[in-house]
């Protein structure tokens, strides 16, 4: 070989040697490229074939022009809790929250949205609570009894935060004074005034919103459009349940130490509740007795309830059975702590992708205990997928599915990774989520990184309701909704109580009674006395 | 330096793999606009998980994004394609530490992150940290790389292949 040759061999040597990195470097931008574009496609492909909408609420409604004058009924501890989200806070609250080191939750309130309204009322039977709110708030007066701040004019409208017997009394006597009404839920305590408070909001030109807050929460919303779209298909099983495990959740709260017959006005708390000496667990822990509360049907189920009948709009139900006891807090409590509820929707279907007429019909279970926390969650099971519904929203393609046979079968979706996940506080809609972000969503970690402020949904609801009565916009849970949450719940209590599968007559609109049979009388039959009359 | 045919094979693979690996992360970040460490941060754990979750959650997590993305990629391909490896090597050594120490391995921790394997003080970036460690001080770029056109032409010819390995 010559010098020459073996020169230029050399030098051509040296250029390899030099650019070795070059292929590595082009093959890893093709690679990385096409890896990215086949997920891009992926992601693509399923989201048009969902064709979902994470939809933001509506933009605020207008809160300007003369404030609206709120008067709250019931002070406790969620009277306090809705005053606080109209902008009113007790400086006993602000200074439990510095003692908790709790400063989020000051500053959220510090930054909260201004609804505009002037606290110009207070009606609590207890006058600690209402002398506080009295002392706390400038225009605050005092009112002994509802029937006086319901003659007022200086209120415009009113929150009715009271134990659940008082609810539809004061929200009916409220809409014929032409006050506008927030009541909490359930709406009702019997069945008797559910009616009558439908008559008084259908002939009340008043604005009324039942408490129900969720119903502001940005993945309801979505969820709405996931079950319009059709995509979990036909939903046969809903699960919703309740788990708590601590004193406060089994309604075993504080009584107050100033408690007593001098300050407070034990008649007016009874209302139409059997006549019995005063009794300080019972004005506190209301919850437990029939004659006042309502136990887990009234005071929790309703939410489970609401939460899905605002995704599924399914009403009433046609039959609720139930079961459940006394197993975890025999205190001397009236309503169990265990309880399940079936509700059965026979005729309901959210959409099927199969031939006509074979799916129809679905059960809605309601599982509460007061005695294990572990999470449950709440889920939509349909023949196409299954939807986890809370502040997160992941649903999942079933290995069964009609509708995505083609894409489970060519590997675009998996049945384990969540088709879709929508987070209100991340900045985009993830298709196929990662493992990875799978262990973060499921740990509830992804909430945690939000650019705007953390807003209240008590407040949207609240605000919700202050629109509707300054503009005349719609109310998201009104008399209509109101009226099937409380009819529910009060299903629910009667199955329990008689053991037996209650039947909704929808044209008539009424719970089927046996023969002679009251049920509102077993409803509200309680241990704790006789009722004076049933004329509730 | 010095290195038989067989040193310089593997260093100089190391070198490339490493690169290779940053590289990679770094384009699929780009090419994914709805990356963000965010999470990754906010989930810190271990004795600097404050600084961590801070980091996260401040006005400077769109920040840590692209200087992470332009970290990866610019030390991707320094490595690949063999130039001023040193101070790449240190630069990923710094990323790495940062991801070493937001999740580490220490089995009084709960939640060390999801991972494909089990660890126990040692897993896969202290060990790419250390690797980096040999790249930066057992350098290849003016033998395999675009640096052997920059070389101080006084250094002679190739000295590798004349002696055996050590």
């Amino acid at each position: 070989m010559s010098k020459e040759k073996q020169s230029q061999d050399s030098g051509r040597r040296k250029a390899l040697k030099g650019l070795i990195g070059l292929p590595f470097a082009g093959g890893i931008l093709i690679g990385a490229y096409a890896e990215s574009r086949k997920r891009r496609l992926a992601k693509r492909n399923i989201l048009e074939a969902l064709n979902i909408e994470a939809m933001r609420p509506e933009t605020s409604a207008d809160m300007s022009g003369e404030p609206v004058r709120v008067g709250i009924i019931g002070f406790g501890g969620r009277g306090q809790h809705l005053v606080r989200v109209l902008g009113f806070a007790t400086p006993s609250w602000l200074e439990r929250m510095k003692e908790e080191e709790n400063e989020e939750a000051v500053k959220a309130f510090r930054e909260q949205e201004n609804l505009n309204v002037k606290l110009t009322g207070v009606c609590d039977v207890f006058d600690v609570y209402a002398e506080e709110a009295a002392a706390s708030f400038p225009d605050c007066k005092r009112y002994r009894h509802y029937e006086e701040m319901l003659d007022s004019p200086d209120i415009d409208a009113v929150v009715i935060a009271t134990p659940d017997h008082w609810h539809a009394p004061i929200a009916i006597a409220a809409l014929q004074a032409g006050k506008h009404v927030y009541v909490e839920k359930p709406m009702t305590h019997n069945i008797r005034e559910t009616y009558a408070l439908r008559e008084a909001a259908r002939n009340s030109k008043a604005v009324l919103q039942v408490g129900h807050q969720h119903r502001q929460t940005q993945s309801f919303i979505t969820a709405k459009d996931i079950i319009k779209k059709k995509v979990l298909g036909h939903v046969s099983l809903v699960q919703t349940n309740t788990n708590r495990n601590d004193d406060n959740g089994a309604w075993q709260y504080d009584i107050h130490e100033k408690a007593s017959p001098q300050t407070i006005d034990w008649a007016q708390f009874l209302g139409n509740a059997p006549r019995i000496p005063f009794n300080k667990e019972h004005f506190f822990r209301w919850r437990k007795w029939w004659a006042y509360g309502s136990g887990l049907s009234g005071d929790l189920m309703t939410h489970d309830y609401d939460r899905i009948n605002c995704v599924l709009e399914m009403g009433m139900p046609k039959y609720v059975s139930a079961s459940g006891g006394i197993y975890t807090h025999n205190d001397g409590r009236e309503v169990p702590d265990v309880f399940q509820v079936m509700m059965e929707y026979p005729d309901f279907s959210t959409g099927s992708s199969r031939p006509k007429g074979i799916e129809k019909g679905m059960t809605f279970m309601y599982s509460a205990t007061l005695g294990n926390q572990f999470n449950r969650g709440t889920i939509l099971m349909g023949h196409d997928g299954t939807m986890e519904l809370g502040n997160t929203l992941t649903v999942y393609a079933d290995p069964g599915s009609t509708r995505f046979a083609a894409m489970l079968e060519a590997n675009l979706i998996q049945p384990d990774v969540p088709v879709y996940s929508y987070n209100p506080e991340a900045e985009e809609v993830d298709a196929i989520t990662s493992a990875t972000a799978k262990y973060f969503a499921d740990k509830g970690l992804l909430w945690t990184y939000r650019d705007g402020k953390r807003v209240d949904s008590a407040l949207l609801h609240m605000k919700e309701w202050l629109g509707a009565i300054r503009n005349g916009t719609p109310v998201s849970c009104g008399i209509d909704q109101g009226f099937e949450e409380a009819m529910t719940a009060h299903m629910g209590g009667l199955a329990w109580k008689t053991g037996r599968r209650i039947e909704w007559d929808p044209i008539n609109e009424q719970i089927v009674a046996l023969p002679g049979e009251d049920l509102d009388a077993i409803l509200l039959a309680t241990n704790v006395g006789e009722y004076a009359a049933m004329d509730m | 330096m010095q290195y038989s045919k067989n040193q310089l094979f593997f260093l100089a693979s190391l070198r490339i793999l490493i690169g290779w690996h940053f590289l990679y992360e770094g384009l699929i970040k780009i090419f994914n606009p709805g990356w963000t460490s965010k999470a990754y941060l906010l989930t810190a754990e271990g004795p600097f998980s404050s600084f961590f979750t801070w980091l996260g959650g401040s006005g400077l997590a769109d920040m840590a994004d692209v200087v992470t993305i332009i970290l990866l990629i610019g030390v991707g391909l320094a490595l690949v394609l063999g130039a001023f490896e040193k101070v790449a090597a240190f630069a990923g050594i710094a990323l790495l530490a940062m991801f070493y120490l937001s999740h580490p391995p220490l089995p009084w921790l709960d939640n060390a992150g999801p991972s494909e394997g089990n660890y126990f003080i040692v897993n896969k970036n202290l060990i790419e940290l250390a690797a980096l460690g040999v790249v930066a001080f057992f350098p290849t770029s003016h033998l395999v790389g675009l640096m052997y056109y920059f070389k101080k032409q006084d250094s002679g010819s190739e000295k590798v292949g004349q002696h055996a390995a050590g």
